[in-house]
Formats: C-alpha cells, structure tokens, sequence
C-alpha cells in the first residue's frame, strides 16, 4: 500500500471542502511546487526537507546493459534533502 | 520559496483563506511524513514517490581527521522524481 495524491485528497475534504474542491486545491498546490522547481527555484518545507534544483555537467556513461560508450548531456535534475525532523521521525517509528 | 510562501501563494490560486491554505500544506506534508514514519511508500503522480530505505551499519572515516567511526543502522527517505516534474525541469 502506498499513499497516493487521492488519499490526500480524502484528508482535505474532511477540512469542510467539496470532493471538487478538494482536488482542485491539491492540483493547485501541487503546481505551485512543480513550476516554482521549473523556474529553478529551491522548495524548502521546514520540518520535511528540502527540493532543490542541480545542474548535472555533461559526462561520459556507459550503457550498463551493452557496454556502450555514450554522452550524457548537461541537464537539470531535482534532488530532496530530507529535513532533520523528517530523518527523526521515521528512525523512531520502531 | 519556502513553507510560508507556498502558503500565501496557495491561498491566492485557490482562493481560500491563509489558514485554510496552511492546513491543507500541513495535510500535505503531514500525511507523506507519517506514511514513511510507517514504512510505508508515498506516490504522487507527476511530482515524486519516497520510499523508505534500510542502510546497514558500516565503519566510515571523519574526513578531517581521518579517524575511523562506526556508522550505526539508518533509514532515510528515497526520493523518486516524477515524469512530469522530470521533464519540466530539464532544459
């Protein structure tokens, strides 16, 4: 099992909102995040972590599976740097 | 931009009110954090997954003084990012 968007949305209508409502205000949130990162611009939630936005210099790779010897190019890729509170929080859940 | 910002700029595409805004963000990240408090994985469409990942105890070195210490057990948070999100935000 895992926790998906439409759980989150349940969540959230339970505040008051409409099934409708509740959707559009998660979309939104969640666009609100996706185009800030689009900008290049870092997320920083306290208490969770941390989205951020590295540029990957191109390199030399290899495909693992044939051996192949190829270019990487130069790309932009989002990494999450887990908050502290976070990193607590789940090695205290035992 | 931080908690507060993403707060106030819900609030506006949204149109509901500030307080209304901070819970749902509070939902937001609550509800991720206690599912990988629980073990359990985290899947939102078109922006990441976590998973919860074991890491074993091994033996490290403090990089300054070259002194050898023993790392115990952890678990961390693995983050996956989504297609959509992917695409976005490379060039």
């Amino acid at each position: 099992m895992a926790l998906t968007k439409n759980d989150i949305v349940t969540k959230v209508h339970e505040m008051g909102f409409t099934k409708k409502k509740s959707t559009d205000v998660i979309e939104s949130l969640l666009e609100i995040i996706k185009s800030e990162l689009e900008d290049g611009e870092d997320v920083l939630i306290s208490g969770f972590g941390k989205f951020c936005v590295k540029e990957k210099k191109k390199r030399r790779g290899r495909n693992p599976a044939t051996g192949e010897e190829l270019i990487l190019r130069k790309r932009k890729v989002v990494t999450f740097k887990c908050s502290g509170k976070l990193r607590q929080k789940i090695n205290n859940s035992e | 931009m931080n908690k507060l910002e993403l707060i106030a700029t819900l609030k506006n595409e949204a149109g509901i009110s500030k307080a209304e805004a901070a819970k749902v963000v509070e939902i937001f990240f609550g509800s991720m954090a206690d599912a990988l408090a629980g073990g359990e994985r985290v899947e939102i469409r078109g922006l990441c997954s976590f998973f919860v990942k074991d890491y074993k105890s091994y033996v490290g070195r403090n990089p300054k003084t070259g002194e050898k210490v023993t790392i115990v057990p952890k678990k961390l948070p693995f983050f996956k990012c989504g297609k959509e999100l992917k695409e976005r935000v490379d060039y």
